[in-house]
């Protein structure tokens, strides 16, 4: 029987977007989720994650439309396929949940974190960290005699490999976004 | 506002208990006649006994109750009616707006407890939002896979006045699909017209659907000639007189019903969601068929079995462009290996998989309800059901014919569900027959209600299976414990005749089989509420079994087969 004619992108009926047979290959996912920008939603679909046991390696909120009352969430998640359409479809039914949107299926996407690190040193490790900074293209936007707080911006893996240089030259503190997506393209 | 809200929805009964929280409304519905109101002596019960009336009836259940324990207490109910996809309304009292997060008397975080109990639910701070919101409410309970909703109104917005707006669904962004994909119902009737070997696997999703789902369901069924087997949840869609009826499948489903799922090359699922109740061990199920699924729940469809032709959409809508399209083709099947397969299923039926042993001296729980069946089979009849046992024997020995006459907590499982259940459903159908076939230890978790019953002259039939054990609990433990019996006896029981004779109600006590059938008139002729105890085989078990952990082709029949079937990894399963 054939696989369900799979278009790219569909996932107003997301049930239909499966795969031939069950894997056991965990996979990475980016969901782009638009929400009712309301009391709890987050909770609901935080609530829904640990009930059922899904993974949630990264997530970001906020609201995009202010006269619509629109939220956009993006989620990074991991699973088999199986659990990805599981997660897509249990979203989906979420009452005030709007879109969703497979971004790994869609189409090639643009990932971006922000991540502020503060790193202590002197001396040598200090004009390291900061011309480390610099091939990063990473911004100080704090800094004193003995530290820096660097801003920078960037897929995920080029963060971990500032924060693995940072590491040893004194990184302190760290804060992370988590990642926001969008699909590459009109 | 909530009063002339409930009335533009056409609500005509609410179950409830009043408290601090919920008095202005309780106010409101003193001062009028419109809607009636149903007091029950435990929240749980409330929301139980609007089950009951939805189920009975296709409409909504509305229950309204007070913050803090009245909206704890109804937790098990919200989530018995999330798995059972019960269009339920539930109104709670909240602390005045400017006392929450206080800590407040009666406070609790009603919306955070019941999110992941319900299919959707609200708190409304502001009154000009009020009506909007519970229209809404209705509107989400009663659309697409339904399900219980929680409205949850600080007293200050009780007392305040705000806009009032009239219903208007058309404006809800809620709107689920109905309509199935075109093609592959297509797929679907090629498929049907070439298997040799098909079966339709029914579930509550028809009955949810409404009557015309189950005309529909019928007249395929008929038309086709495939057999039809059906999950608890489903028992009614398809009558248990028509001759392509298999019965009910699963864990304790029959046995014909069970080896035409296993070996099937054609699974048509509607309505149903592969719980894991029927499927058994996953990775045997149904191993050489082509599986189609009709669901309204796009989340359903792959969860637990991979399916070939998934089709997301009201049954009712699909079952009829299944017809429609099957006919078009020319009412097309494989008439001869459907033949030679109704042929096999007549061998299966053979085994008998019901029999038991009879007896003489003591009440066996199978002849008691075979007796109750036979008398009360011609009348205008509903039942309900507690957990356990009592619940898969009532499954197997009793006959539905028609949809909405059969209640029982099946996803749950809720021990305690019945009694009130079966207030639900007398208060919906004054003229006839509810009876709640119940185990006793069920029946106790619930037995308050009684005073429901006398308060509202609810002839509503209570007829307890006795055998003094948690028979299910005894069950497992006998088969995978050990026969070490722990903590599954009823001690300390209640002479239930003396219990009914307290409320104000009937009791009958029956313990020979030579007086159950005189017994039973007794209670069918009484004009009220009747406790009937009815003591039974203490140690009966229930087959046919498919043990945890085993497949559909891997029944246990009897009592020989039960010696060292299940394993560690299927003790696990539950």
């Amino acid at each position: 029987m054939s696989p369900l004619h799979i278009k790219k992108g569909a996932t107003s009926h997301s049930a239909y977007n499966l795969r031939s047979t069950f894997s056991d290959v965990e996979e990475r996912h980016t969901l782009a989720v638009l929400v009712e920008n309301e009391p709890g939603v987050l909770a609901r679909v935080i609530g829904l994650f640990s009930g059922r046991g899904y993974n949630i390696e990264s997530l970001t909120v906020a609201e995009v439309d202010h006269t619509g009352h629109r939220s956009r969430i993006t989620i990074v998640t991991t699973g088999t396929p199986q659990v990805i359409e599981q997660i897509k479809a249990q979203l989906g039914r979420i009452v005030t949940v709007h879109e969703v949107h497979d971004l790994t299926v869609e189409g090639r996407t643009v990932e971006r974190e922000l991540a502020m690190m503060k790193v202590n040193g002197q001396g040598d490790k200090r004009v390291e960290a900061l011309r480390i900074a610099e091939i990063f293209r990473a911004n100080v936007v704090d800094s004193t005699l003995s530290s820096f707080v660097f801003e920078i911006t960037g897929a995920p893996d080029k963060i971990d490999a500032f924060a693995d240089l940072m590491r040893p030259l004194g990184l302190a503190e760290m804060a992370r976004t988590g990642v926001a997506a969008l699909l590459r393209g009109d | 506002m909530v009063i002339q809200a409930l009335k533009d929805q056409g609500v005509d009964t609410v179950f409830g208990y009043p408290g601090g929280a919920v008095l202005p409304i309780y106010d409101e519905l003193f001062q009028q006649n419109e809607i009636r109101h149903i007091l029950v002596r435990h929240e749980q019960g409330a929301v139980h006994a609007a089950e009951g009336y939805a189920r009975s009836t296709g409409k909504p259940g509305v229950v309204i109750v007070t913050s803090g324990p009245g909206a704890t207490n109804a937790v098990t109910g919200l989530t018995d009616a999330l798995l059972d996809s019960i269009p339920i309304v539930v109104f709670t009292g909240q602390v005045p707006t400017f006392l929450i997060g206080s800590d407040a008397f009666q406070e609790a975080d009603t919306v955070g407890i019941t999110r992941p109990c319900t299919k959707h639910n609200w708190l409304v701070k502001d009154p000009d939002r009020l009506s909007g919101t519970i229209h809404e409410a209705f509107h989400v309970a009663t659309t697409g896979r339904p399900g219980p909703v929680l409205v949850d109104i600080p007293k200050d917005v009780q007392f305040a006045s705000g806009a009032y707006q009239k219903p208007a669904p058309e404006k809800s962004y809620y709107k689920p699909q109905v309509k199935g994909d075109r093609e592959a119902i297509t797929e679907l009737v090629a498929a049907m017209e070439t298997a040799k070997k098909p079966v339709f696997y029914t579930g509550g999703g028809v009955i949810n659907s409404g009557p015309a789902a189950s005309m529909l369901l019928r007249e395929l069924v008929d038309a086709t000639g495939f057999p039809i087997t059906s999950t608890l949840m489903g028992l009614g869609a398809y009558p248990a007189s028509g001759k392509n009826w298999l019965g009910m499948l699963g864990m304790h489903g029959l046995y014909e019903a069970n080896m035409a799922m296993h070996d099937c090359d054609l699974m048509i699922n509607i309505g149903a969601r592969f719980d894991d109740r029927i499927t058994g061990r996953v990775d045997a199920f149904s191993p050489r068929s082509l599986k189609a699924h009709i669901d309204i729940d796009p989340s359903s469809i792959n969860k637990v079995i991979h399916v070939d032709i998934p089709i997301v959409g009201d049954v009712a809508h699909v079952l009829e462009d299944i017809l429609t399209i099957w006919k078009s083709r020319g009412r097309k099947t494989n008439a001869e290996g459907v033949a030679r397969w109704q042929a096999k299923i007549a061998e299966w039926r053979k085994v008998d998989c019901l029999r038991y042993k009879p007896s003489t001296g003591t009440i066996k729980p199978q002849y008691a309800l075979e007796r109750l069946e036979a008398l009360t089979r011609d009348r205008d009849r509903y039942i309900t059901t507690e957990v356990g046992q009592h619940q898969m024997w009532a499954a197997q020995f009793l006959n539905f014919e028609d949809p909405n006459r059969w209640m029982t907590s099946g996803g749950l499982g809720t021990m305690g569900y019945g009694f009130p259940a079966s207030i639900g459903v007398q208060i919906a159908h004054p003229e006839a027959l509810v009876i709640n076939v119940a185990g006793e230890a069920s029946w106790l978790m619930n037995m308050q209600e009684l005073g429901t019953a006398a308060q509202f002259r609810l002839p509503v039939k209570q007829f307890i299976l006795n055998n003094e054990r948690l028979g299910m609990v005894r069950q497992w433990q006998e088969l995978l414990h050990g026969e070490r019996y722990s903590h599954s006896w009823s001690e300390s029981l209640p002479d239930f005749v003396k219990l009914a004779d307290a409320f104000g109600a009937k009791g009958i006590l029956c313990s020979d089989p030579k007086d159950l059938d005189d017994a039973i008139m007794e209670m069918l002729n009484h004009d009220g509420p009747v406790v009937f105890d009815c003591l039974v085989e203490k140690h009966e078990n229930c087959f046919p079994m498919i043990p945890s952990g085993k497949a559909h082709n891997e029944m246990l029949l009897g009592e020989a087969d039960t010696q060292g079937v299940i394993d560690s990894t299927g003790a696990a399963l539950v």
